[in-house]
């Protein structure tokens, strides 16, 4: 497992810990494979959250998506932010969506119907119209593509990104710890309903 | 090694998908599931630059609290749409038009 890691250049080897990551022995096709695996699959995870009827293969693509994506911080030296990816997106927020999902049972599935239809899609087509135009931007400095750079063999450790939350990212980092609290509160304040809806009949007391 | 272009260029391809997904799609989950794809894809982004510009890690401690943020919005909309199927018995989007008018 560690060699496969060390060909597609994910972590640096052992003997030069020190100095910056090489080029793999075997060329970039590893790499470039690995890149489009996870690109085709992310894709494609994407296109089946907006376009499946059902939700919950709605869920399952947006799962896929998001274990590809992780797939993908691996390949840029990012293992913390892969790590927090897979736990916080797929083990909390798809399981989430699974359990409202469920809590609506068959509710949850809409019937499609034709209302609305013009201005839905015109605005689908003018936002598609303006990510062709950026896509387009894009492909024009794709002549010459940038390499990125060399690095260190902490790049993306949970080590240094400890050190930069816990000293010039203090501040935001406990800010978002009040955003979560508060979330949770105006969740639980939302979903009971008011004057509490359900303490009258008895399920909370 | 991969140039960033291409990550940049599949971020891009996934937040037009969501994005379109969130427009065109009224079944309220199906939005709240296309917001997260938009969020994923500008992760990407800010990784990928990250990779490029690697002085420093403020694009991953930025998406860091990207994610913080997506879990927050992820309870809360969940919650809404309990609190509006409980009121209209539907998931929807367009039956929500209490304040039509």
């Amino acid at each position: 497992m560690l060699n496969l890691l060390l060909l597609l250049d994910i972590v640096p080897g052992p003997a030069n810990a020190a100095a910056p990551v090489p080029e793999t022995p075997q060329g970039p096709w590893m790499g470039f494979a690995y890149f489009g695996f996870c690109a085709v699959l992310a894709v494609v995870g994407a296109i089946a959250t907006v376009a499946s009827p059902n939700p919950i293969r709605g869920a399952m693509g947006l799962l896929l998506m998001i274990i590809s994506i992780a797939g993908l911080f691996l390949a840029l030296h990012a293992q913390f932010i892969a790590a927090i990816q897979v736990i916080v997106y797929a083990g909390a927020i798809v399981v989430l969506f699974l359990f409202v999902i469920m809590l609506l049972g068959s509710d949850a599935q809409t019937p499609s119907d034709q209302r609305g239809r013009i201005p839905r899609f015109g605005a689908a087509a003018l936002f598609a119209g303006l990510g062709l135009a950026a896509l387009t931007l894009l492909g024009r400095t794709m002549a010459k593509p940038k390499l990125p750079g060399d690095i260190g063999s902490d790049f993306g450790s949970i080590d240094a990104i400890g050190k930069v939350l816990f000293t010039d990212m203090l501040v935001p980092f406990e800010i978002s710890s009040a955003l979560l609290i508060v979330a949770v509160v105006g969740a639980i304040a939302v979903a009971r309903g008011k004057h509490g809806e359900l303490a009258e009949k008895g399920a909370v007391k | 090694m991969i140039p960033v272009e291409y990550y940049v260029g599949l971020s891009a391809i996934l937040f037009l998908i969501g994005g379109i997904g969130f427009l065109v799609r009224r079944n309220v989950l199906v939005a709240l599931m296309s917001i997260e794809v938009m969020l994923n894809a500008t992760n990407l982004a800010l990784v990928a630059f990250n990779r490029q510009h690697a002085q420093a890690h403020t694009g991953q401690v930025l998406s860091f609290f990207v994610i913080a943020v997506a879990a927050a919005e992820a309870a809360v909309g969940l919650a809404i749409v309990l609190a509006f199927f409980r009121l209209k018995r539907t998931v929807r989007s367009d039956e929500a038009d209490l304040l039509r008018n």
